[in-house]
């Protein structure tokens, strides 16, 4: 089994990729809603990571 | 007509027990039998892909523990959501890739990676149900 090096950003883009996949594949009723549910999620979750980590460098100074 | 006949025998309740199990040994396996199959490949693809992405990064599988409450909480927790991986967590623990608990970040990314696609996967075994018992078209 070879072995992964990620980067924090890295692997929360991956996680935030898959997670909205499924939530968009069991959310919604059709295809065009799924397709933007999903996207919506990826953004929401690119948000969040981008806006908590400049909280966290700010906090820490 | 033949078309509405196959529609409507698509959206009838049917038994669900074998198409959860199924789904929870096979990632989107349950939406395969369910004639999905589009939806079942993003399903399968999405928990595999961070169940062997977890394992690449070396993440540890959870034993049940007991201990104190968020000790307990945190390790059961943990084994069940390793265990809804189905096959994927089975065939890691009997082909010996479960790894140990090690030090650093990007294990314990995998650590979580693992668990996340379990979750996913409970996410997937529930839309199953519901498909299948016609809450859902």
């Amino acid at each position: 089994m070879p072995k992964m090096n990620l980067s924090h950003f890295e692997v929360s883009v991956l996680f935030a990729l898959f997670s909205s996949i499924v939530l968009g594949v069991i959310t919604k009723r059709t295809d065009s809603e799924r397709l933007h549910y999903g996207i919506r999620c990826f953004v929401y979750f690119m948000v969040a990571l981008i806006g908590l980590g400049w909280l966290m460098r700010l906090g820490h100074g | 007509m033949a078309a509405n006949a196959t529609k409507k025998a698509d959206q009838e309740p049917r038994s669900w027990y074998g198409i959860v199990g199924l789904s929870w040994l096979v990632p989107g396996g349950g939406h395969f039998l369910l004639k999905r199959p589009g939806r079942g490949a993003l399903l399968a693809g999405s928990v595999v892909l961070m169940f062997l992405l977890g394992l690449m990064m070396r993440g540890m599988m959870f034993q049940p523990q007991r201990g104190d409450l968020l000790t307990t909480i945190i390790y059961y927790g943990g084994f069940l959501g390793d265990l809804a991986s189905g096959l994927l967590y089975l065939l890691t623990v009997w082909l010996g890739y479960s790894q140990p608990d090690m030090a650093g970040h990007v294990h314990d990314y995998g650590t979580k990676f693992l668990v996340a696609a379990g979750l996913l996967n409970i996410l997937a075994i529930v839309d199953a149900y519901e498909i299948a018992t016609g809450k859902k078209d």
